[in-house]
């Protein structure tokens, strides 16, 4: 190897020479080089199962390709169809609808709670409330959807409920409803991350420092202005994790709507996760697939990014 | 060639095993880069049996096939357990999957080394095109298939430009269905129907006499497009039958945006505006369906003969099965009909005993019988030999005799739904959403699926 091999350097305790010895030079290389090993167990499977499957997406995206057969180069053809027919923008559009259920309904929510649960003090009902917020999290998703679906289902626990209280003439299979599909997946989303939300932010608040809160007290602050102004600014970052987190979960929503919809009816909920899964796997449209999915992580990239800068900006 | 869009790495794994991980990257690049296009070109080199000179003979020595079979049709396995009982030298090893799992992993599986001997596939086309099937051609003189209804083996039968209809066999249906409209007895004795409807315009006089006497005319899931059944069902009455065919073979110029099209999308729109439709029809899925109706919740059902031994079963006598009527009086009976279809991967280690399975499906009295018993279908097969008895006046006697009065004197033709493989969900499902909710019509209806099916052939 190299560190073997390098020519000795200069004496010992002579003063450091301007230009680098060969000496040190062949060390820290050695110490770059064991640095990269360190990261190899992660970095192997990272390009492997990440960046290989990526590269490979992209260049499927140039081609007119079903998978099997023979493809032919298309250049960006796929992404002029993706761009600007509108079959393939209206998924596109109901992803950034998703986000009003998927992020500004759990964070805003989560906020009011975590400030709420802050003030309680510890004990059992404390910790109850957690873990029911939380629990949505544990149940895997496609378990939860199809749960969801009896709830929404003609016959099912809220249609039950609405007929209970005298609302019995809006009940309607919410599922199949073309005014009610999106709102009814998207509160799926609402229930699973509100308690993402919730405990991220509890955390955050408990990390705030005491005496900001005693201060604002002395200085008469009620419950409203202190959450204002010492709660929502300490909690910066971690709204910034929640609203990344949950905006991709949102633009890349794939399970719930599988499971319940399947992008019906008509194409009230079709998303851009389920049409790529469609176009490669039904329809064996590789290259249009690979197209679709290249561009919706462009396009979360480009929201997050922004959230990202702003939440870690240094005051 | 590389078939699943891997291509060797040269390079690749020699430099990633010095400890550079940038070479892993570099490698990777140099993956796709010197991969050239993806895929590359048809497996059709891999050894397609012409069985042109085929033995029908199962050798004595002992041999495992192995098949790749659909979750949730005991069919087959019983088929199987009974072949073993019979040829103690063969054993069948079976894996299933889920039809969404088995459709989507088909042609990666048979173009894969350990390509199963047979395998469930509905849609032949691609993998044909692509040179994953075996040709069949050469048993089917063989063992005599060519003789078996000409309007069921067609379906079978792929071009080498990608038509169906005609150019080499390579399927084969286990159990030959027929699909009709079920309909509750009580349920319509109730709304004083006193037979089954003769003509289109008398099923329609039905529904609304359903609909009066407080009966859910028709119990039908559209979740997935369901409704496709009566449209369809409509549209064969109203179209050339033909014509029909041609589009779902993807024959060249086929077109059904026609009149006759625009005609049975404005019937679907108006049944789904009279309320004969159930109001919760496009959330509705087909176990929840077959639940309600057993239950005696809708006097029609528009299905197929696929669930006459379980309708059989749970509604014994209350149940009965008609063809759809055609528009006039005294016309040609004109209904889907499609076999459960099974192919031998062009990789499969054992094609001639698998052909030899397929035959004794086909001839052996104790299948032929297990088929009806477990299906309610038609075993198909020679048309001399017997169709196995069933208890008379069941319903699975009359989707049998409905299925021999089809191919005695009416046309068969496949789902529009199978025409290519991404106009079911891409495009008759949520169009049929639309159209039975007001928001589509009967000619907005025809021109999306004309327009989706050739965007999707690229003509």
């Amino acid at each position: 190897m190299t560190v073997a091999s390098a020519p000795r350097a200069a004496k010992a305790g002579s003063p450091p020479s301007p230009a680098r010895s060969p000496r040190r030079s062949a060390r820290s290389l050695a110490r770059r080089w064991s640095g990269w090993l360190f990261v190899l167990p992660a970095l192997v499977p990272y390009v492997l199962f990440v960046v290989r499957p990526l590269l490979l997406s992209i260049q499927y995206s140039l081609y007119d390709w079903n998978g099997i057969g023979a493809a032919t180069y298309v250049g960006g053809q796929n992404y002029r169809t993706v761009l600007t027919s509108r079959d393939q923008l209206v998924p596109i559009l109901h992803a950034f609808e998703l986000i009003v259920f998927f992020t500004v309904i759990p964070v805003g929510l989560g906020l009011v709670t975590a400030a709420l649960l802050h003030g309680l003090p510890p004990g059992r009902f404390a910790t109850l409330t957690r873990v029911v917020l939380f629990l949505p999290q544990v149940i895997p998703l496609v378990a939860a959807a199809i749960a969801w679906r009896w709830v929404y289902s003609t016959d099912g626990v809220l249609n039950q409920g609405l007929s209970a209280v005298g609302l019995g003439g809006v009940t309607r299979a919410w599922l199949g409803d073309f005014d009610w599909a999106l709102v009814a997946v998207g509160l799926i989303g609402s229930w699973v991350l509100l308690g993402l939300c919730t405990l991220l932010l509890i955390t955050g608040i408990s990390k705030i420092d005491v005496s900001l809160y005693e201060a604002a007290r002395l200085d008469g602050a009620g419950r409203v202005q202190e959450f204002l102004a010492v709660t929502l600014p300490g909690l910066r970052r971690e709204i910034g994790v929640c609203v990344t987190v949950t905006v991709i979960a949102a633009l890349a929503s794939f399970d719930i709507i599988y499971v319940t919809t399947q992008g019906g009816p008509g194409t009230e909920t079709l998303v851009p996760g389920v049409q790529i899964f469609r176009l490669a796997f039904t329809e064996r449209q590789i290259g249009l697939a690979s197209a679709n999915a290249v561009v919706l992580m462009a396009l979360v990239l480009l929201v997050i990014l922004p959230i990202q800068r702003f939440s870690n900006r240094e005051d | 060639m590389f078939i699943d869009g891997s291509c060797p790495r040269p390079l690749g794994r020699a430099r990633a095993s010095g400890a550079w991980p940038g070479v892993a990257v570099a490698a990777v690049l140099a993956v796709t880069a010197a991969c050239g296009a993806p895929g590359g070109g048809s497996t059709s080199a891999a050894t397609a049996p012409s069985g042109s000179a085929a033995s029908t003979q199962l050798p004595s020595a002992p041999v495992t096939l192995n098949f790749y079979l659909e979750t949730g049709f005991p069919l087959a396995q019983k088929l199987v357990d009974e072949f073993h009982k019979q040829h103690s030298n063969v054993t069948i090893k079976v894996r299933e999957d889920q039809f969404a799992v088995l459709t989507q992993n088909a042609p990666r599986v048979m173009a894969s080394a350990d390509a199963p001997d047979l395998i469930r596939l509905p849609t032949i086309v691609d993998s044909a095109k692509d040179g994953l099937l075996a040709n069949l051609d050469g048993y089917a003189t063989a063992y005599g298939w060519d003789k078996y209804s000409s309007g069921l083996m067609q379906q079978l039968r792929v071009g080498a430009d990608g038509t169906r209809g005609s150019g080499p066999l390579y399927a084969l249906g286990i159990g030959y269905n027929v699909t009709g409209v079920f309909y509750n007895k009580q349920l319509a004795a109730k709304a004083g129907i006193a037979q089954p409807p003769a003509t289109v315009d008398e099923l329609e006089a039905d529904l609304a006499k359903a609909k009066t006497a407080g009966v859910q005319p028709i119990m039908q899931f559209n979740d997935i497009g369901g409704i496709n059944f009566p449209y369809q069902d409509l549209l064969n009455q109203y179209e050339d039958p033909a014509k029909i065919a041609d589009w779902v073979f993807n024959k060249p110029g086929a077109t059904l945006n026609t009149p006759a099209a625009v005609k049975a999308g404005d019937q679907i729109a108006a049944w789904g505006k009279a309320g004969y439709f159930p109001k919760d029809a496009n959330a509705l899925d087909y176990t929840t369906m077959m639940a309600r109706f057993t239950k005696g919740d809708g006097l029609f059902m528009f299905n197929g003969d696929w669930e006459s031994q379980n309708l059989e079963k749970a509604m014994g006598n209350n149940v009965g099965f008609f063809l759809m009527p055609p528009a006039t009086a005294g016309g040609k009976y004109v209904a889907m009909c499609a076999p459960g279809t099974y192919a031998i991967p062009a990789k499969a280690k054992h094609p001639a005993e698998t052909a030899f399975f397929l035959n004794w499906v086909h001839t052996n009295p104790e299948a032929r019988k297990i088929i009806v018993d477990t299906n309610g279908a038609s075993p198909g097969g020679p048309p001399s030999l017997p169709i196995p008895a069933v208890r008379p006046g069941s319903v699975v006697e009359q989707t049998l005799k409905a299925s021999q009065t089809l191919s005695k004197s009416g046309v068969a033709v496949d789902f529009t739904a199978n025409a290519t493989s991404g106009i079911y969900a891409g495009t008759i499902k949520p169009e049929l959403q639309s159209l039975i909710t007001g928001r589509q019509t009967g000619a907005g209806f025809a021109e999306k699926l004309q327009s989706a099916y050739e965007k999707e052939l690229k003509r």
